[in-house]
């Protein structure tokens, strides 16, 4: 918690204490947070600090879809299921991950890795179908791409797991 | 690109240098050292420039408005919240000429008497915001932002925000509640942005677009500038096309154009080696037209004449290998959880909405079912408070109207382009 605590006090010094900059501490936070999420703790330390009602932070934090107060894997894939991906095949896509993954939308894998989930449009219509993996967008999917996405980013994993 | 997109692509963006070699900054100057501040918001009235964000409003009485308010501050906003499902194109303004959107911040705010901005950029392009603050920090550091801009007594700041995922935050009213720090959601109106808006101050909000169009028409002139385009519409227009054209991408064309022309001419045709079923032009909250209404030109007036409105010039292209009702359920399911829920109809309305529709598609809707669906859409339309629940209906009802006999045919257990889990085939009527 105390680390939490300073953690959060860098942020907010760096962002701002008015509580017009919430949102923007708010992603900041997740952003840095191992598993993509705002914890409870957080949520507390943030309301304390821009001096609003817990109650007020966790209404905004849990407004904004690109925000979460679940933990999530560190890998967040989001399929866009908006028409113009829609169009191109995006239902597919999902499956491929579902079926790879072996989780559904709206689920975690077992080893924190990745968390499926739908996103309104990220405004790569010209490469639908696509997909948003935290701040990084990947277009033009397929069976193959969706593989060698998931396959490439489970190995840069694995090497960082060797260097501990 | 013949216009206000011109430098995208072609200039660095985050070069002064290259952007003063092509023009930049001749606008403000002009403004600032030839120009009362009643000519700027003439000229911009007689350019006869509307709103690019969707609802467009013109520019020019806008402006008017928020300079007339008296206050000790004003703010401008710049709503570089593109959330309209199959819009990308200020996406390709803001990363390839961010220099040019600022500019005319600039000059919105001498016109107005605004002395603070922001930039509202939607939460999804992380790496835009990170160049427009970088663009911003050049700005301030040459002198084009902060105190005494260019020696004069303009003293005009921008800071740039972002969004985290709502599509409502584009209605200008959650856009400003967003910046304050909240939850967005929409406002009542009356009052107006521009008399009461953020922090209640006056508050002028542009779209990405519209603002890249004010340096052009103060450097050209009004008179040179409506030379592009109708008599209805002067200028140009961005649309960002998807779906089964065989080059799908952003494109600036001049008013007047025909879809047709649009989708054969510079999209290069459809993809597929099937035939054109529909185009939603404006978005998902935007009117689904059959092929037979691609002769349509690309003129507010002409829309306007048939109940369609241009949006933010999305265009859909769809071919007969979609079902209508399928395309129209994932449209409304992104409004069902768009929707922010402060208004009954519209939070309502659409969990309904999807309701009936599901039933439809599962073979399960009788034609009652299609008299609730009229009945729910028009109470929307007339009754939400924002335009996200006024427009949300606008796909179903255009095809109900439209494509009638397939609603009817899922009525009866058939789907022509054999999506839905009945039998495949087309019903015969009359």
């Amino acid at each position: 918690m105390n680390c939490l605590k300073n953690d959060i006090e860098s942020i907010i010094e760096k962002i701002g204490n008015t509580p017009d900059k919430l949102i923007e501490i708010l992603i900041e936070v997740q952003r840095q947070s191992e598993e993509n999420y705002i914890s409870k703790d957080a949520l507390k330390i943030i309301s304390k600090e821009l001096k609003i009602s817990l109650s007020k932070a966790y209404g905004v934090a849990s407004f904004y879809s690109m925000l979460s107060t679940k933990k999530r894997g560190r890998y967040v894939i989001q399929i866009c299921n908006s028409a113009p991906c829609y169009m191109n095949g995006g239902k597919q896509v999902k499956k491929y991950f579902e079926d790879i993954l072996g989780i559904t939308v709206g689920e975690m894998t077992d080893d924190g890795l990745f968390s499926l989930e739908f996103t309104g449009c990220i405004g790569t219509c010209d490469k639908a179908p696509a997909v948003k993996i935290n701040d990084k967008v990947y277009g033009n999917l397929n069976k193959e791409k969706v593989e060698a996405l998931v396959d490439s980013i489970r190995k840069e994993e694995e090497v960082c797991d060797f260097s501990f | 690109m013949i216009l206000v997109s011109k430098l995208c692509g072609k200039i660095s963006p985050l070069s002064l240098k290259d952007y003063k070699e092509n023009g930049g900054f001749e606008a403000l100057e002009k403004a600032l050292f030839k120009m009362k501040t009643e000519q700027i918001i003439d000229e911009v009235r007689a350019s006869n420039l509307k709103g690019r964000g969707g609802a467009a409003f013109p520019t020019g009485l806008k402006l008017q408005f928020v300079a007339s308010e008296k206050s000790d501050i004003k703010y401008i906003i710049c709503n570089a919240d593109e959330g309209e499902p199959g819009t990308f194109k200020d996406k390709i303004l803001l990363d390839g000429c961010p220099f040019q959107i600022i500019e005319g911040m600039i000059i919105s705010a001498l016109a107005v008497g605004a002395s603070y901005g922001y930039i509202y950029i939607r939460g999804e392009y992380p790496q835009t915001k990170d160049l427009l603050k970088k663009a911003v920090n050049i700005l301030k550091e040459e002198g084009f932002l902060g105190k005494n801009i260019l020696g004069t007594d303009l003293c005009f700041d921008i800071e740039v925000r972002t969004g985290a995922g709502a599509y409502v935050c584009g209605e200008e009213t959650a856009l400003i509640e967003s910046i304050e720090g909240n939850d967005g959601r929409s406002r009542f109106k009356p009052p107006y942005t521009a008399n009461k808006g953020l922090w209640g101050k006056p508050t002028l909000v542009n779209n990405v677009e519209t603002l890249i169009n004010i340096p052009y028409i103060i450097s050209l002139g009004s008179e040179e500038y409506k030379k592009f385009g109708t008599k209805s519409s002067s200028g140009t227009k961005l649309l960002s096309i998807s779906g089964c054209v065989a080059n799908k991408g952003v494109y600036e064309i001049e008013f007047g154009m025909t879809i047709r022309e649009i989708i054969n001419e510079i999209c290069g045709g459809v993809e597929t080696d099937k035939e054109i079923k529909f185009v939603q032009l404006g978005g998902s909250s935007g009117a689904v037209l059959p092929a037979e209404m691609l002769d349509i030109k690309i003129d507010f007036d002409e829309l306007n004449k048939l109940g369609i409105g241009l949006g933010s010039g999305a265009m859909f292209v769809g071919d007969e290998s979609i079902c209508i009702l399928d395309f129209v359920k994932t449209t409304m399911e992104f409004f069902k959880h768009e929707s922010c829920g402060k208004c009954t109809p519209c939070r309502e309305g659409n969990r309904h909405i999807n309701k009936i529709l599901n039933r439809i598609i599962e073979g399960k809707g009788s034609n009652r079912d299609l008299e609730l669906l009229v009945d729910i859409c028009e109470l929307m339309k007339d009754t939400s408070l924002c335009g996200l629940g006024q427009s949300a209906p606008t796909a179903l009802l255009t095809t109900m109207k439209y494509f009638e006999e397939e609603y009817k045919e899922h009525i009866e257990g058939f789907c022509r382009a054999g999506i839905c889990n009945l039998k495949k085939g087309a019903v015969v009527y009359g």
